[in-house]
């Protein structure tokens, strides 16, 4: 028998999925609103919501004092590479485990997710040694390797869930048609995979966008992306909460505009296969 | 054809060269405060008269620590200059991971250093990083509040007088702590406010052996006089409140007294973000009569990691930014109020920086604190809101995390002190003291 969902319990659900959605975003909210606020206004207490003198002069001081363009083309040729060459080496090692699986496949992949369990400092010495003897230290190349091997085992298990809701038989055609290996993953998996794939991708963009441990402790200058930019406003002497919300509003910025276009392509990778 | 060859080899050689010299760049790792910054607007002043450009790494103070600290120890050579603070100077000079600051020209005039800084910043007499700017600690009070009390407040008061004054202060209905002090976790937070405070109750935190002093009768004096006197006339929530909190609490008008650092003065007179700044009185800070008061001392000092390229132009950066030709840049441009303060004995000297507010009780205050001897009773480390030795940082982080359960009521000084003592014994041991 079908579930009849009432007029009443579907507004009580978009409210509460509203509440929910704008607790989530209120921090964010209010980092951008305090943005456009003086230093004073933003320590005021109680708190000034709108009724304050907007002003853009912190984002004018953030401007004058950081080059922001370099640090924003850092996060995007780091973000970016990392999770293409993230995503060319766990394509392959996806389809070996959903459509070739051994014993050992799911040995496989909870290690490979076990390796997130490791603290990340905990392994700082021996990456920072490695990246002296290799001349990694603050290049773009060195972070890309890094950010990809720490999101690796995350897109492994996403695609490697996605490609399990493909038939294997559909793959089995377009071998006895004569696909190679190399036809068949490119031709004919990867394209009804693109939700999957692009959630992924998406997904794994804003988690290297976001990494603020690796992407600090291992540049200075010339790769420093905008976690770097962000944490030079941040200061434990001194009130400059204003403008530390303007630099950190100019850094969540794209990323913000890119998850609100990309969302539909989004939730629809994150919901692939959820309902058979 | 040689020829040919030979011209063009030379032509390469002297392309290279003049490129070489035209890209001599040195990196600066520093933290993110007022001082720090406004020397970063004047960089081009001194590319445009040596030529060595600079590039700078601004991080939060915490993060800087880390990322230095990594740096240096395994040679990295990501940084040509550091800043570093009066912890790590003497423990990295010791350690042979930072270039002595010998050898620096007469007109730089490294005897006109604040003695209590250079002291402080030395290793065996060795200076090994030059302070850009330094401070103590002191009480920073309104006058205001204080004359409705029908109080004075002395220019070097006792803790009794405060814990009184605090009280009457006190105003729950107008929202007005009678004091603000710091609560917060972290041994350069919480941590060293008590630390500080524990000397003048005759406190200390190891004896002669390096034994931990935490079940001594002076530490539980300490945090019971602390706990006492803010549960009363402190403002809600002090368990968290840290330099940052504090600083908002006052310049909203909230506290009637604040103990902190000497910088804070002036952004509590600045009436830009201020809502107090026209009354504001200045004291040392308070003693118990033992003969040591509760001020700390620190510098925030500019030192060369010893894997560096760039001896010559760090050194030449250093002499620079801490000169005398600075402090007197910014004066020029900014107003004597905006000098980098307490690193240097000409300034308090100059009848200009005289008339700054707060200019003779930072100079007093830094004045009155001896890191060589911080406590009433003798002790066998160096510093005084903390002890120069690499443990005692993560050691201090852990004991300040109980004394802020204490703060918040989440347990009794006797367990905190009980669990420090515990704690850092086992530490101490484990490290071969």
């Amino acid at each position: 028998m079908a579930r009849t969902v009432t007029t009443r319990r579907k507004s009580f659900n978009t409210a509460l999925a509203w509440a929910v959605g704008l607790l989530i975003f209120f921090p964010i909210l209010w980092t951008i609103l305090t943005s456009f606020k003086t230093e004073a206004q933003a320590i005021a207490s109680p708190p000034l919501f709108l009724n304050f003198n907007w002003t853009l002069e912190n984002y004018a001081i953030v401007q004058e004092r950081s080059d922001y363009m370099r640090f924003l083309w850092n996060s995007v040729i780091i973000a970016g590479g990392s999770t293409v060459l993230g995503v060319i080496i766990a394509v392959p090692a996806a389809w070996a485990m959903a459509f070739v699986p051994s014993k050992r496949t799911k040995d496989i992949l909870l290690w490979m997710l076990s390796t997130k369990m490791l603290p990340a400092v905990g392994v700082l010495y021996p990456i920072y040694l490695l990246f002296i003897r290799l001349g990694l230290l603050d290049t773009r190349g060195g972070l890309v390797v890094v950010l990809m091997l720490i999101n690796l085992p995350i897109i492994v298990w996403m695609l490697y869930t996605y490609f399990r809701e493909i038939p294997g038989e559909i793959l089995e055609a377009a071998r006895m048609d004569g696909a190679t290996l190399k036809e068949e993953i490119l031709y004919v998996l990867t394209p009804m995979a693109i939700p999957g794939i692009a959630s992924t991708v998406l997904l794994n963009f804003i988690l290297a966008w976001n990494e603020a441990f690796w992407t600090l402790n291992l540049t200075a200058v010339d790769a420093a992306p905008l976690t770097a930019f962000i944490a030079s406003y941040s200061s434990p002497e001194g009130l400059f909460f204003a403008k530390l919300s303007a630099a950190s509003t100019m850094a969540i910025a794209p990323i913000l505009i890119l998850g609100w276009f990309s969302q539909k392509q989004l939730v629809r990778g994150l919901t692939f296969g959820a309902v058979k | 054809m040689y020829l040919k060859h030979a011209l063009r080899a030379a032509t390469a050689m002297t392309f290279v060269a003049t490129a070489a010299a035209h890209a001599q760049s040195i990196t600066i790792a520093t933290v993110n405060n007022g001082d720090m910054i406004r020397m970063q607007g004047y960089t081009d002043k001194f590319t445009e008269a040596t030529g060595i450009d600079v590039e700078w790494v601004t991080l939060e103070e915490n993060v800087l620590r880390q990322r230095v600290t990594t740096d240096i120890t395994t040679n990295g050579g990501q940084f040509d200059i550091m800043t570093i603070g009066m912890y790590e100077t003497p423990i990295w000079g010791a350690n042979g991971w930072l270039v002595p600051l010998d050898g620096l020209s007469e007109d730089y005039d490294v005897g006109d250093i604040l003695p209590a800084m250079s002291g402080g910043l030395s290793h065996e007499g060795t200076l090994y990083a030059a302070p850009f700017y330094g401070e103590s600690s002191m009480i920073m009070y309104r006058t205001d509040l204080m004359e409705k009390a029908g109080m004075e407040m002395p220019e070097a008061p006792s803790w009794q007088f405060i814990k009184e004054a605090a009280a009457a202060m006190t105003d729950r209905d107008a929202d007005i702590n009678g004091i603000c002090l710091r609560g917060k976790a972290g041994w350069g937070e919480g941590g060293a406010f008590i630390t500080a405070m524990s000397n003048s109750f005759g406190a200390r935190w190891f004896d002669e052996d390096w034994k931990p002093q935490f079940d001594q009768p002076e530490w539980a004096d300490t945090l019971n006089f602390y706990v006492e006197m803010m549960s009363e006339s402190g403002p809600a929530g002090y368990a968290t409140n840290g330099f940052n909190e504090n600083l908002s609490l006052f310049q909203q008008g909230k506290c009637g007294m604040w103990i902190d650092a000497t910088v804070a003065a002036s952004f509590v007179t600045n009436p830009t973000d201020s809502t107090v700044a026209d009354s504001v009185g200045f004291a040392l800070a308070p003693d118990t009569g033992l003969g040591k008061r509760s001020n700390w001392l620190w510098a925030w000092a500019l030192a060369i990691p010893a894997g560096t390229q760039q001896e010559d132009a760090a050194k030449q950066f250093i002499e620079w930014a801490t000169s005398k030709d600075y402090i007197e840049l910014v004066a020029e441009n900014e107003g004597w109020a905006n000098v980098p303060p307490g690193a240097r004995t000409s300034l308090y000297e100059n009848p200009e920086y005289q008339k700054v507010p707060f200019a003779k009780m930072t100079l007093d205050s830094i004045l009155s604190a001896d890191p060589n001897n911080p406590t009433v009773k003798p002790v066998p480390y160096v510093g005084i809101q903390f002890a120069a030795i690499p443990e005692f940082a993560g050691i201090a982080t852990q004991v300040s995390q109980e004394f802020s359960a204490v703060y918040a009521g989440q347990q009794t000084v006797e367990e905190a002190l009980a669990k420090a003592q515990a704690f850092t014994a086992e530490e101490m041991e484990a490290a071969g003291y």
